[in-house]
C-alpha cells in the first residue's frame, strides 16, 4: 500500500520535471514523428519485395515499429535521470528514509509510461492524418501501446539498473549504443521477417522488442489472433517483471560500495 | 574513552565500527562513541578521516564489516527501516530536487514519510517560516542560493520530526552570513526541540561553537573525545607568543626563555618566539624581566588558551588545516 502510493508521488516528481523542460518534451514529441517520417519514406518500396504479405499498408505495418522503438529508445534513457539523483545525493537521502526501493524504480518507469502515451497518441493521429486504417481501431492501438509500455518498462528497469551498478553516464549511454539499435533492427519493426537471413529471424523470436512490434500489429489487424498477442504480451509482462527484480536488487549493490 | 555518565540510554551508540572498502581501504578502523539525547555531537576530521562514513553506517545506507549501531535504541542493522523512521538525514552535498518547488521539496519529503493532510501543510509552512524560505517558496529550488538551498535541504531533513538529525559537514561552501545562520538554527534545535544531532565538520570553529561532545577522528579512528574544554584542557599549559622589537631571534631568545621555570619548548620563527607554559598570565612578567634582563628588546607578549586546532595538533601530530589541504 505505502509502496504504491509512495510510486505515485515520485511518478508526480519526475513528471513534473519532465513537464518543465520544454524542450525536452518538444524533443520527444518530434522525435517520433521523424522516424514515422524517415522510415516510412525510406523502406517504402519494401512492399514491392515479393513475400511482404500483408493487407495493409506500408505505413499501417510501420506504426507498430516505430511506437515499439519509441517505447526502447525512452526506457533505455531512464537511467540517467537516477545518474543525477545519485549525484546530488538525493538518492541517499531517499534510501536513508523509509521510501521502499522499488517505488524509486517505479516512479521512474511509469513516468516513462506517461510520455510514451503521449508520443503513441502523436504516432498514431499522424499516422491516421497520413491514411493508415489500423483496423481494429482504439482496442488494437491500445494493446499496442500496452506492449510498448512493458518493453519500455524492461529496458528501463535494466537502464536503472546499470545506473545504480555503474553510477556512470557514458556506462549507460555505451549500453544504450550497444543494444538499442541490433535490437531495433533485428525484429520485424521494419521488415518481415520472412524477407530478412535465417539468424536474425531466429534472433527476433527471442527479442522482446520483437514481441512487441508483433503482438501491436496483430491486434491492429481486423481480425486478430489474440492467442498470438496473448503470448507476447505474457513473454513482455514476464521479462518486464524480471527485469524489475534486477533493478531493486541493484540497490543493494548500490548499498554494498556506499 | 567515553566518559559517560550513564543517566539515559545514548540516542546514538557505536560499538566497534568496521568499514573496508575493496581494495584493502580501511575506511572506519573501529569506531566507538556514544550520543547522549538532546546533544550535539561533532565528529572532527580532514575529508578522508572516516566521518562520513560513519554516517553512511549510522543512517542505514552503508553496512559496517564489524561492529554494531544502535540509533535512538533501535538497532541498525537488525531494524534499518524502523531507524530510517526516527532519523534525519542531510547529507554532505545539498540534495534538493532542482526541478521542485522549495514547497514541493518539502511536500515529496513529508509523504513518503507517511505525512499528509492539514498537518503536512502546517508543518511544511512552519519550517518555511523557520528558515526564513517562504517568500521563495514557490520558486524553483535551482533558483536557490548555496545558502538558501543548504536551508531547504535541512527543513527537509526535518519535516516528520525526527529523533536523530545527522549532519554531514553541513555548511561546507557556505559563505559567512549563511553558516552564521545555520548555526543559530542546528543551536535552536537542540534547545528548542530537543533533538539530538550528529554534526560531521572540519572547521574546528564550528565544532567548538556547536558541540557538546567532540570526536577528533584521523584515519579511521577517534583519536580523542570530550568536551571541547576538556580536550583544550588535556594539552598542558597555554600559548605564549613573543613578538621582538627588532631584529631577528637567532637562538639567544630560546636560550634565554627556555631557563625561566615554567616554560618549555620554544620555537622561534624570524621576529616571532613561541612558546608553551604552565600558566599563562603569571609568566608574562617573568619572561619579560628576563628578556629585558638580555638586553633583548620586545614589541608585544601575547597568551592564548589552546585551542581545538592545537588539541587536533597534538593528537594526530599535524595541523587540520594541512591536513585539510592535502586532501582537497
Amino acid at each position: 500500500m505505502t509502496a504504491i502510493a509512495q510510486s505515485l508521488y515520485m511518478t508526480q516528481r519526475h513528471t513534473r520535471a519532465l513537464l518543465r523542460q520544454p524542450w525536452f518534451v518538444a524533443i520527444t514529441l518530434v522525435q517520433p514523428m521523424v522516424w514515422l517520417f524517415l522510415f516510412g519514406n525510406l523502406f517504402r518500396s519494401v512492399t514491392d519485395i515479393p513475400g511482404f504479405t500483408t493487407s495493409a499498408s506500408y505505413l499501417d505495418y510501420l506504426v507498430p515499429g516505430v511506437v515499439a522503438m519509441t517505447a526502447f529508445f525512452g526506457g533505455s534513457w531512464s537511467g540517467m535521470g537516477l545518474i543525477d539523483d545519485i549525484e546530488r545525493g538525493i538518492l541517499d537521502r531517499f534510501l536513508a528514509s523509509p521510501t521502499h526501493r522499488s517505488s524509486l524504480i517505479v516512479g521512474r518507469l511509469a513516468q516513462d509510461a506517461v510520455s510514451l502515451v503521449i508520443q503513441a497518441a502523436v504516432i498514431g493521429g499522424i499516422a491516421w492524418l497520413l491514411g493508415a486504417k489500423f483496423e481494429s481501431g482504439p482496442i488494437g492501438y491500445a494493446v499496442l501501446v500496452a506492449g510498448a509500455m512493458l518493453l519500455g518498462a524492461t529496458i528501463g528497469a535494466l537502464s536503472n539498473a546499470l545506473a545504480l551498478v555503474l553510477r556512470q553516464r557514458e556506462s549507460v549511454i555505451g549500453a544504450n549504443q550497444f543494444l538499442v539499435l541490433p535490437l531495433t533492427f533485428m525484429s520485424a519493426a521494419f521488415m518481415p521477417l520472412a524477407l530478412v537471413p535465417d539468424w536474425i529471424a531466429s534472433f527476433a523470436t527471442f527479442n522482446p522488442l520483437n514481441w512487441a512490434v508483433e503482438a501491436g500489429r496483430e491486434a491492429l489487424m481486423a481480425a486478430p489472433d489474440w492467442s498470438y498477442v496473448a503470448l507476447r504480451m505474457i513473454g513482455l509482462a514476464g521479462v518486464a517483471l524480471l527485469a524489475g527484480l534486477v533493478a531493486t536488487r541493484a540497490f543493494r549493490t548500490y548499498q554494498r560500495s556506499a | 574513552m567515553s566518559g559517560w555518565k550513564d543517566s539515559a540510554s545514548p540516542a546514538i551508540a557505536a560499538r566497534g565500527i568496521v568499514k573496508r572498502y575493496p581494495g584493502n581501504v580501511t575506511a572506519l578502523d573501529g569506531i566507538s562513541f556514544e550520543v547522549e539525547p538532546g546533544t550535539i555531537y561533532g565528529l572532527l576530521g580532514p575529508n578522508g578521516a572516516g566521518k562520513s562514513t560513519t554516517v553512511k553506517v549510522l543512517t542505514t545506507l552503508s553496512r559496517p564489516d564489524e561492529g554494531t549501531a544502535a540509533v535512538d535504541g533501535i538497532d541498525v542493522l537488525r531494524d534499518p527501516q524502523a531507524v530510517r523512521r526516527v532519523i534525519g538525514s542531510v547529507g554532505q552535498r545539498i540534495a534538493v530536487d532542482p526541478d521542485a518547488t522549495g514547497r514541493e521539496n518539502l511536500l515529496l519529503e513529508g509523504r513518503l514519510r507517511g505525512m499528509s493532510g492539514a498537518a503536512l501543510h502546517e508543518r511544511i509552512e512552519e519550517l518555511l517560516a523557520r528558515f526564513a524560505l517562504t517568500d521563495a517558496a514557490h520558486r524553483i529550488a535551482r533558483t536557490y542560493s548555496g545558502g538558501m538551498q543548504r536551508k531547504l535541504d535541512v527543513a527537509m531533513g526535518l519535516i516528520h520530526r525526527p529523533r536523530v538529525l545527522f549532519l554531514d559537514e553541513p555548511t561546507t561552501g557556505l559563505d559567512p552570513e549563511a553558516r552564521a545562520q545555520l548555526w543559530a538554527e542546528i543551536t535552536r534545535l537542540t534547545h528548542q526541540d530537543g533533538l539530538t544531532i550528529l554534526l560531521t565538520t572540519h572547521y574546528l570553529e564550528e565544532a567548538d561553537r556547536l558541540a557538546n561532545q567532540v570526536a577528533i577522528v584521523d584515519h579511521g579512528r577517534i583519536v580523542a573525545s570530550g568536551t571541547p574544554e576538556e580536550l583544550k584542557a588535556g594539552l598542558r599549559g597555554d600559548a605564549i607568543t613573543v613578538e621582538l622589537a627588532e631584529g631577528l631571534a637567532n637562538g639567544t631568545v630560546a636560550a634565554v626563555m627556555a631557563r625561566i621555570p615554567g616554560i618549555w619548548a620554544p620555537v622561534e620563527d624570524g621576529r616571532t618566539v613561541r612558546a608553551r607554559v604552565d600558566h599563562g598570565a603569571s609568566a608574562v612578567p617573568a619572561v619579560l624581566s628576563a628578556l629585558d634582563g638580555a638586553g633583548i628588546g620586545v614589541a608585544s607578549v601575547t597568551v592564548a588558551r589552546p585551542s581545538l586546532d592545537d588539541v587536533y595538533l597534538r593528537h594526530t601530530g599535524r595541523a587540520l588545516s594541512q591536513a585539510q589541504e592535502v586532501s582537497a
